[in-house]
């Protein structure tokens, strides 16, 4: 029986040469594939995120988990795509940064952060008009969204996001959690009406499950 | 090429043959919690501190920016202005991303200020230039445009050159212009202190214009961010930084700022290192 453990650690570790040997090992032994992805790989990203929580690991660390994370799936998912059984994801959370603000890098962790938790994540990229976001969030059935905003110029284009989305048709569908460093909780929840507020991508993947009652 | 900017009692040449301008960073409530909260009450007194202790290690420029959620941050830029005045003569560096900001803190400053910052967006240049040009102010720009920040080097100069450009047609001289090539955190992308090492370097030869850099950015999301910054600080200071805005009260910063000075033979027989060193540690006798 191929060693499962070694595919947890081996993401946890950022592994990301050992880690297609070892998937297809498992894969070759008769492993779930959807086991696999549940109970190990998963897994290991909430072990890494536990980790980044506590300041024992860096930012780097974390992506590069996150990488072989996504390099072990890629292996698994035309398994479970030839087989049918398409994997139940999570949620789809659509995830831009606001109108007027281009900065990417702390929305693309959370983005790799929710990806790896088991999430179907779609980045609509920067420089996102309110409107925008709620298309997006219409056409692509959005049951959360994420704005990110670095500078406090974004504070107006926030409040009009959430705005835009209250005064939509997806005002009981869709929850709106904000995050970056230009926003604080008071300001996303009290001041914009949001539904959550994520102080960074860790926080983002445990307020969004609980915004989906999923804890 | 010399960029000059002044305060009413004071004049700072930046220059490449001149000692490297430490442009203080701390007035800046991004990410800081106790200065936002004595901000949101119109307390200036730490801000005051702040100008105090960074004039203090050796900034002779200084950032004032009070951006914060949900305060008037035009009225508030006055005030900081005007209270940083009052404790300090070092010129300073009006910095926000919203115009009106920038212009109500220009007509409130008496002196040459630096505005930080224009950058490649159209819709910037066309807000903050005019501002720029009618005060006789320098500028800090940033080399991004309306796609976004680029990853190569490449992109990066032809901002820059559009900008220069624009800003030659408002009446803005190049010595006028201090270019930000951006650098980026390395945690997320190894490849970013290379690619802003190599813009600096490029856009010296290019354009000979002052360079500025944020360079505590670099260090974001690694250990011992400190050490990060120095060493980055030390190495874009060979390739044409000229103007960091960075944080000369951490020790480490300021003496990797001197020692630079010290090593490109701008301090004489290394005095400014030497009276900073007593500074920071006095001899018991």
């Amino acid at each position: 029986m191929a060693d499962l453990d070694a595919i947890r650690q081996a993401i946890i570790k950022g592994k990301r040469n050992d880690i297609v040997g070892l998937v297809q090992a498992a894969l070759d032994d008769g492993a779930d594939p959807n086991a696999l992805i549940n109970d190990y790989m998963i897994e290991a990203m909430k072990e890494v995120g536990a980790r980044f929580e506590a300041k024992k690991i860096f930012v780097p660390e974390m992506m590069i988990a996150a990488r072989t994370m996504q390099t072990g799936l890629d292996v698994i998912k035309p398994l479970i795509e030839a087989d049918g059984s398409t994997k139940e994801k999570l949620g789809t959370v659509v995830i831009g940064t606001v109108f007027g603000d281009l900065h990417d890098i702390g929305k693309n962790l959370v983005v790799l952060m929710l990806e790896s938790s088991g999430f179907e994540v779609i980045n609509i990229g920067e420089n996102v008009p309110p409107d925008t976001f709620v298309e997006k969030a219409r056409e692509l059935g959005a049951d959360v969204v994420g704005l990110s905003s670095l500078l406090t110029t974004g504070d107006p284009y926030v409040k009009a996001t959430v705005e835009a989305f209250k005064q939509s048709d997806l005002a009981d569908k869709v929850k709106v959690i904000c995050g970056g460093a230009a926003v604080t909780k008071k300001f996303a929840m009290e001041t914009c009406g949001a539904d959550g507020h994520a102080a960074d991508a860790v926080d983002a993947v445990k307020a969004i499950k609980s915004l989906m009652g999923l804890n | 090429m010399q960029t000059k900017i002044s305060s009413p009692q004071q004049e700072v040449i930046i220059g490449d043959d001149q000692p490297v301008v430490i442009i203080g960073e701390r007035i800046n409530p991004t990410g800081r919690k106790k200065l936002a909260a004595s901000l949101e009450k119109g307390d200036l007194s730490l801000v005051q501190e702040e100008a105090l202790a960074q004039v203090k290690a050796g900034a002779t420029v200084l950032d004032v920016n009070v951006g914060i959620s949900g305060a008037d941050e035009e009225a508030l830029m006055v005030q900081a202005l005007q209270a940083v005045g009052e404790v300090t003569e070092v010129p300073l560096c009006i910095d926000s991303a919203n115009p009106k900001v920038l212009a109500a803190g220009l007509a409130a400053y008496p002196g040459k200020a630096l505005v930080n910052s224009v950058n490649g967006e159209e819709a910037k240049l066309a807000e903050v230039l005019p501002l720029v040009a009618r005060h006789q102010a320098a500028v800090v720009a940033l080399t991004m445009d309306d796609s976004g920040i680029p990853a190569d080097v490449d992109s990066r100069l032809a901002i820059a050159d559009k900008i220069l450009d624009r800003c030659a047609g408002a009446g803005i001289p190049a010595e006028d212009v201090i270019i930000d090539p951006l650098a980026m955190s390395v945690a997320a992308d190894d490849q970013a202190g290379l690619a802003a090492l190599t813009a600096l370097q490029r856009i010296r030869q290019r354009f000979g214009v002052n360079q500025t850099i944020g360079a505590s950015n670099v260090s974001y999301g690694l250990p011992d961010r400190r050490s990060v910054n120095c060493v980055f600080l030390a190495m874009a200071v060979m390739c044409g930084l000229t103007c960091p805005i960075t944080d000369p009260t951490a020790w480490e910063t300021r003496r990797t700022l001197l020692l630079t000075d010290l090593f490109t033979a701008k301090d004489e027989f290394a005095m400014n290192f030497i009276t900073a060193y007593r500074e920071q540690f006095p001899a018991e006798d």
